[in-house]
């Protein structure tokens, strides 16, 4: 259903052009969901942006394709960009504060959509949007369809966004680190309500997170990203039991255990390579522990470790080869 | 779907809900009410002029002629013998009209301009360039400039006044609509799939309109002034119809021994923009709480 080929994109700043994201391909078929895990300026949300092209096309170069039901959604025209935006393609953001229109009552912004859409009616839209309420959980729907976005707390206003995404029974929904913005017990339940979506709807879910555990736990497969570049992508047991890449695996022991007690929490030493000053060789070399002379020199290439697994890094690439 | 009992709930009028609450701090801040209330008392006058002095403005009576204040006339009477309480009251009709219909038409004016350049960034430099050129001419220069080009009628001080505090609106509601463009419901509107009227009409607009209406206010009283200053130099609303400004202009030769003829029109103006600067410090403390300085 959507298939990235090699997209690259390429930002405008003061001294020319800067690589934010580098050659990334992968594909998700309907009802599937992805992961994309990375730490900030890893390039997650700019890809995730990409396919609905939210990028100011002025500052902003795309390379390659991104299929989507057979057209590739770079070459669309702007307006046949938009009728795909929010009917066939959602998103929902990071900052849920600052994603509803303070002027506007929640039942107005979710029926928006629909009226965009499907042409429909105030009175209709909302009315369907006090079902979209129902559906995403909020208790009291027809009474809180009037309320205005500073009536609701955080997690509401994350269900409304949920409600305005899913609107038009869309396909795909990009959630942009839907839950960094919540209380722990709070994004456990928006992570719930979005599993179950997917269920109801049929629809795909790609999310974007900085939290291995939390995407490698409501995705199938997952994708990690540093600098850029895909760095690897594996189903989410795998991942999570037996990840394969350096960072992959700094990532996961960043997550602090429950059950030791530790002094000190875990950190990958170093810090992610400005776009503008990334190494000759591998991005991640600086930071590796098992960084080679090798891997200085040349840019590794992403290489298949077994069938669904891949991995960019030959080090543990040739390890896995001479262990077995 | 819910079940028909429960929709009634939704038809509650949620916008007066919010608009109760806005205007209740707006009721607890002093400036605000005061400014409020001295707006409200000329306005009023203004409306019921025929009901306050049973006289015409423009009736002259020789034998009055420089009638000092006194019971008969409580401002005094002008070089004509008119009564200089009731061409108060009638002028200040047209003293209101012109700071109200300008203040207004500059801030649509500022609004699309603004909107525009916020919008369209490949014209900003363009649009905000002229803005700039247009700034650097005394607003007062600018009106008496355009006024003398249409010549000498209410509505052609309107326009020059409203084209003189266009730059300035234009200046604000472009500042404020750079920021909420780039806020995240712009984006959420976008992935909605919705056009850049939509955008820009219910998303981006509404989010600009607290500083533009409090930049409104303060515009109504500089143009109630600035008309004063044109009727002085003699290009103001014609007369005989009295407005604030052209009463002072006609008195002006007479100041030594009829100073009542200036005096009370004077303080009308003084009175009306005091109230409009009260009224607009409140607006934009309410609407405005990063600018706060005082509650």
């Amino acid at each position: 259903m959507l298939q990235i080929e090699n997209l690259s994109v390429d930002f405008r700043v003061d001294s020319g052009w800067i690589s934010s994201v580098t050659d990334v391909s992968f594909t998700l078929g309907p009802r599937a969901s992805l992961g994309i895990v990375g730490e900030s300026g890893s390039g997650k949300s700019v890809t995730a942006l990409s396919v609905l092209r939210l990028h100011a096309a002025r500052n902003t170069r795309m390379r390659g394709r991104i299929m989507f039901d057979g057209q590739d959604l770079l070459t669309l025209p702007e307006r046949r960009m938009r009728e795909i935006r929010g009917r066939d393609i959602a998103m929902i953001f990071q900052d849920p504060m600052h994603s509803l229109n303070p002027v506007l009552t929640i039942g107005d912004q979710i029926g928006e959509t629909l009226r965009i859409h499907q042409k429909l009616d105030a009175a209709a839209a909302q009315k369907a949007a006090i079902g979209l309420l129902d559906m995403v959980r909020i208790p009291d729907a027809a009474r809180r369809v009037t309320d205005y976005p500073h009536q609701l707390s955080g997690g509401m206003r994350q269900r409304v966004m949920i409600a305005m995404a899913i609107a038009c029974r869309p396909r795909l929904l990009i959630a942009d680190e839907p839950t960094t913005a919540l209380d722990v017990t709070v994004q456990a339940q928006i992570l719930d309500l979005l599993r179950d979506l997917r269920e109801e709807i049929g629809m795909s879910v790609i999310l974007i997170s900085h939290d291995l555990g939390l995407v490698a736990e409501f995705a199938e497969r997952v994708l990690v990203m540093y600098a850029g570049e895909l760095v690897e992508e594996a189903p989410s047991l795998t991942m999570f039991a037996r990840p394969a890449h350096p960072y992959s695996e700094g990532l996961l022991k960043a997550i602090p255990s429950a059950d030791e007690d530790v002094g000190r929490l875990y950190a990958i030493p170093g810090r992610i390579p400005d776009p503008g000053r990334r190494p000759p060789g591998c991005n991640f070399a600086p930071r590796c522990p098992l960084v080679q002379p090798a891997c200085t020199a040349a840019p590794p290439p992403l290489a298949t470790m077994e069938p669904g697994h891949l991995i960019r890094c030959p080090v543990r690439l040739a390890a896995m080869e001479t262990t077995g | 779907m819910t079940d028909a009992t429960t929709l009634p709930a939704a038809a509650m009028p949620p916008r007066s809900a919010r608009r109760r609450i806005l205007m209740r701090r707006l009721w607890r801040h002093r400036s605000f009410r005061v400014g409020a209330g001295i707006v409200a008392v000329i306005v009023l006058m203004a409306v019921a002029a025929p009901l306050l002095s049973g006289g015409q403005p423009n009736a002259m009576s020789l034998r009055n002629r420089f009638a000092p204040p006194s019971a008969d006339f409580i401002f005094g009477a002008d070089n004509f013998g008119r009564d200089i309480f009731t061409r108060v009251l009638y002028g200040a009709r047209i003293s209101l009209w012109i700071g109200f219909a300008s203040a207004m038409l500059a801030a649509a004016g500022g609004a699309l301009v603004g909107m525009a350049s916020a919008w369209f960034r490949k014209l900003d430099g363009i649009i905000m360039r002229i803005m700039d050129a247009l700034l650097a001419f005394p607003a007062i220069l600018l009106a008496i400039g355009i006024n003398a080009a249409l010549g000498p009628q209410v509505s052609s001080v309107i326009i020059a006044l409203a084209s003189a505090y266009v730059p300035r609106m234009a200046r604000i509601v472009r500042a404020a609509a750079l920021v909420v463009r780039e806020l995240d419901y712009v984006d959420a509107a976008r992935v909605s799939g919705a056009g850049a009227g939509r955008i820009i009409f219910r998303h981006i607009l509404p989010n600009v309109m607290a500083p533009l209406l409090v930049s409104v206010t303060f515009v109504f009283a500089y143009a109630i002034l600035a008309e004063a200053a044109l009727s002085f130099l003699g290009i103001g609303p014609p007369p005989p119809h009295p407005s604030w400004g052209n009463i002072i202009a006609e008195g002006r030769d007479y100041s030594v021994e009829a100073w009542w003829i200036m005096l009370f029109p004077g303080l009308a103006i003084s009175l009306a923009a005091l109230g409009m600067n009260l009224l607009g410090d409140g607006l934009r403390d309410v609407l405005d709480p990063r600018l706060k300085i005082e509650a």
